[in-house]
């Protein structure tokens, strides 16, 4: 379970969070949406504590994974990224062969025993169901494969190294629509695993993958329900605006 | 060992080294202002060299760099920036254009000493100049002309398409364009690259060796084709093959101070300028 | 109209000058290579003088290098230049005197051509260097022609001894080692501190600290090379033969040392850039599996910029190999084949800085001396070329 209690986030003057309180089930599919620079993104960075590159940045209150507070002092970065992966907006393989993409992170750690990397890579193309498509040309450069094929790559990547969370910030959005249902078919398939949270644009699919939904607006958390509320009984006005597509 | 502990003796190791660069460049400034700054007076400045070059001042050296400055620059920044200009502004984008900057960029990476080689044959042998200002000048000026057509080009590039539309869209012509929007706003970094040139040109030996430089030559140059004394090289006479090496040392090291602050200067008022023109 | 006019003219002097660069560069050319080939064809013994040997000998021609050790006696037996097996009996101005009574030769040498002429025929072995103008109709020896300079004897000559008499000796394999030791030695020196200087500011230090050190690393390249030489000549030769326990401290380590440092600036910029130019999508990729900063840095950002680093890292040995005044104040400047740093080098632009105020105009030194002029064009020409090829085919500019 992630807790968030009362997360107030600067970058410079600008308050970028305010107050913002929630809990994120775990072997859940939980979505944040809303429109552009109101957030979620912002959020969903602390949680892996990606925001920590930038600087001028500023973070009050408190951000518990599995009940550790994570930006406790005696928490290392490295381990908690482990435990909490991420898939970014675009496909970002490194400009390695496809094998070494997977093995990445498990080298990072330092395993050494290259039949285990093995297994573990070709268990991990798997779960990231891509393993049919690669099977021949592990050893090829993963920047050639296409858009979808390097995204679901990047989830193997991710899912390599046996996270327990998998942060997700609007991973199709740079995808064509038959990319979008693979990745969507996976991120259901994942669930049962793992704890998802995932940043979206597109409304549509929030409904089609998560569980629950937080809708953002100008650095405030507006609702957050189960999905199916959210978008057809919204408690607030300025959610049912959004979800009808009144703006955003 | 632990990644991060890996990682914080890999980075104090880089840290050190980083700082060690720095080190060497305040090593060498210090250390030729801590021996060179005792020289330094009036007299230095301003008189010919005595005894064999062991006493006096270092005047001729510094007023045949100023010539050669003045010479190379009144050659080539109007050279370089017109270049500048019409390789930027007029040439389409395609093989003239990249075989242009190809050349440029050949010239700038041949070394100084065939510059010399080249003055001499071209405009000590050829042109019968002899050793001489004229000859010195040319050869520097051809060797400052890459950087001032890159910074020209440079800070042309930099200049927002916006303002040329806007001026277009009033009926202006493209030369005109040029001449009263694009130049005046590039006008400080084109400057830069002027700055940046002296300072190349006032420091480089190899290329005045065969075309102007007098060994010794007490007495200020009266035309262009005249030899003449020059910082760089005085400092290697001094250096290497004075009549006394040791009892000249003191006399380098104030030659080397005059001629590294020049630099110095150089460098600082490009860096200013730079940052006044980014701020605004 | 008349402003049109004055435009187009504008214009064309614009376009003119614009050629400046592209013309320069063919006159560069130009000059340096009709010279320079001048020289090959040249034959490098001294003006008025000629070998000669016993006509029973079938020696045609000889090459410059074989001459002169010849005369340094290195060579003594005429089976080592594929003749039959005997001595070679060396004949100068100096040893025919000692051959020769006073009154044989005459008092103001006025029968030196005869005394010549009487050894060369009567010794099978002779080898003789005399004055052009004793060989007359009645010279009973036969002339052996000393071979021109060609490509392969500049490249595999040994020894580069241009003012030797009688015959000069022009092999640049010892410049071509010199300047290749002391280059290779200063980008060992330099990659490693100006990688280091590259990554710590582009990847660790703050903004603030990078602003700092960023015009400081090109103050470093403004500094004259005259000066670095200075300084070299001042403090690391001194400190070199200390240390070593030398007799000279002026060696090829210490122009390794000074060129390094000059060598640091390019190397620090260019990789720089490609560091820079590594997207931060990478970086966080890496981050996020958890990833510490220094691996991300080693297994990913470096593999990424690894082609600006080569680039680098050839700018700066081309910057190396080209550098003059510097080398030339502290490498010592005795042309030695030799891989051991700590004796005295000389590279090519310091032969050609040292040699071309001696070397008459027109002569075949001068021509010599523009020949190694054109071997560094084209070393630092090729370099320019390939990392122009590279940096095209990477995309980026």
């Amino acid at each position: 379970m992630i807790q968030i209690k009362n997360v107030n986030f600067y970058y410079k003057d600008f308050h970028a969070l305010t107050d913002i309180n929630m809990q994120i089930p775990d072997k859940a599919v939980t979505a944040f949406i809303g429109p552009s620079g109101c957030g979620k993104s912002t959020l969903l960075r602390l949680i892996n504590r990606m925001n920590d590159l930038i600087d001028g940045t500023r973070l009050t209150g408190n951000i518990l994974v599995e009940g550790q507070d994570i930006y406790d002092k005696k928490v290392e970065v490295e381990e908690l990224r482990k435990k909490v992966g991420m898939v970014f907006q675009k496909p970002n393989p490194f400009p390695k062969t496809i094998f070494e993409n997977v093995a990445y992170g498990l080298r990072v750690q330092g395993m050494k025993n290259e039949s285990e990397i093995k297994d573990r890579v070709e268990d991990a193309i798997k779960k990231a169901a891509l393993w049919s498509e690669v099977e021949r040309i592990l050893n090829n450069n993963a920047t050639n494969l296409s858009g979808g094929q390097q995204q679901r790559l990047c989830i193997a990547r991710c899912l390599a190294v046996e996270p327990h969370v998998i942060l997700m910030d609007e991973p199709a959005s740079a995808l064509d629509p038959i990319s979008t249902a693979k990745i969507e078919e996976l991120v259901l398939d994942l669930k049962s695993k793992y704890t998802i949270v995932i940043v979206t644009h597109n409304m549509q699919q929030a409904l089609r993958i998560s569980d629950n939904t937080a809708f953002f607006y100008l650095g405030e958390l507006v609702e957050y329900n189960n999905t199916r509320d959210i978008f057809h009984n919204p408690a607030q006005e300025k959610t049912k605006n959004y979800v009808t597509g009144q703006f955003g | 060992m632990k990644a991060i502990t890996k990682q914080k003796i890999v980075f104090s190791i880089l840290k050190v080294m980083s700082f060690m660069v720095i080190a060497i460049l305040f090593l060498i400034i210090g250390f030729i202002f801590v021996k060179g700054i005792g020289v330094i007076n009036w007299g230095f400045i301003s008189k010919m060299p005595e005894e064999g070059m062991l006493k006096g001042g270092i005047l001729p050296a510094i007023v045949g760099t100023l010539c050669l400055i003045g010479g190379s620059m009144l050659f080539a920044f109007p050279i370089g920036v017109f270049s500048g200009i019409y390789i930027n502004e007029f040439l389409k984008d395609g093989p003239l254009k990249r075989f242009m900057r190809l050349m440029t960029d050949n010239l700038a990476g041949i070394p100084s000493i065939v510059f010399g080689l080249f003055g001499m044959a071209l405009f000590v042998n050829k042109l019968k100049f002899g050793d001489s200002i004229l000859a010195g000048s040319l050869t520097l000026g051809i060797l400052a002309l890459p950087v001032i057509i890159r910074t020209t080009e440079e800070a042309l590039r930099s200049v927002d398409d916006l303002h040329r539309q806007a001026s277009y869209a009033l009926g202006a012509s493209k030369l005109y364009t040029i001449k009263k929007v694009v130049l005046p706003i590039a006008l400080p970094n084109i400057i830069t690259g002027l700055i940046l040139a002296i300072g190349r040109v006032s420091g480089e030996t190899a290329p005045i060796l065969f075309t102007v430089a007098a060994y010794f030559l007490p007495k200020l140059p009266h035309s262009l084709f005249e030899q003449a004394m020059a910082l760089p090289y005085h400092l290697y006479v001094l250096a290497t093959s004075g009549t006394d090496i040791e009892k000249a040392k003191p006399m380098a090291f104030g030659t080397a101070l005059i001629l590294i602050t020049i630099v110095l200067i150089c460098n600082l008022l490009a860096n200013l300028i730079r940052a006044k023109f980014k701020k605004k | 109209m008349f402003k049109k006019l004055s435009q187009k003219i504008q214009v064309s002097i614009l376009a003119i000058c614009s050629l400046a660069t592209s013309v320069t560069v063919i006159l560069i050319i130009i000059f340096l290579f009709s010279e320079g080939i001048s020289f090959l064809g040249m034959k490098p013994t001294e003006e008025g003088y000629v070998l000669a040997v016993n006509t029973k000998n079938n020696l045609s021609s000889i090459s410059p290098e074989l001459c002169k050790k010849v005369f340094d006696q290195e060579v003594d037996n005429w089976s080592q230049l594929g003749e039959k097996d005997m001595p070679i009996e060396l004949v100068n101005s100096d040893q025919i005197a000692t051959f020769y009574s006073e009154e044989a030769i005459g008092s103001e040498m006025e029968y030196l051509d005869t005394c010549y002429n009487d050894y060369v025929s009567k010794h099978e072995g002779a080898f003789a260097v005399m004055p052009k103008n004793y060989v007359t109709s009645k010279f009973k020896g036969r002339i052996v022609e000393v071979q021109e300079n060609s490509i392969a004897s500049l490249v595999t000559g040994r020894e580069w001894f241009p003012t030797a008499k009688p015959i000069a000796q022009f092999g640049i394999l010892p410049l071509l080692m010199g300047t290749l030791i002391v280059s290779l030695g200063a980008i060992l020196i330099a990659l490693p501190f100006g990688l280091a200087c590259a990554i710590y500011m582009s990847e660790i230090a703050k903004k603030g600290r990078r602003k700092i050190m960023k015009p400081l690393v090109e103050l470093l390249a403004g500094i004259p090379s005259v000066v670095y030489g200075f300084f070299g000549l001042i403090v690391i030769v001194p400190l070199i033969q200390k240390l070593f326990h030398l007799d000279v401290g002026e060696t090829a380590l210490a122009g390794s040392i000074i060129l390094g440092i000059m060598a640091l600036p390019t190397i620090i910029t260019i990789s720089e850039d490609a560091l820079r130019n590594v997207p931060n999508a990478m970086r966080e990729a890496s981050l996020a599996m958890g990833a510490t900063k220094w691996q991300t840095i080693y297994k990913v950002v470096i593999p990424y910029a690894i082609s600006g680093i080569t680039t680098a890292a050839v700018l700066g040995i081309g910057r190396a190999i080209g550098e003059t005044m510097a080398v030339l104040m502290v490498t010592g400047n005795a042309a030695n084949v030799t891989f051991n740093y700590l004796k005295p080098v000389r590279t090519i632009p310091a032969t050609i800085a040292a040699e071309l105020g001696e070397a008459p105009s027109g002569g075949i030194h001068f021509k010599a001396l523009f020949a190694l002029g054109c071997i560094l064009f084209l070393i630092t020409m090729s370099i320019n070329l390939y990392v122009n090829f590279v940096s095209k085919r990477r995309g980026v500019k």
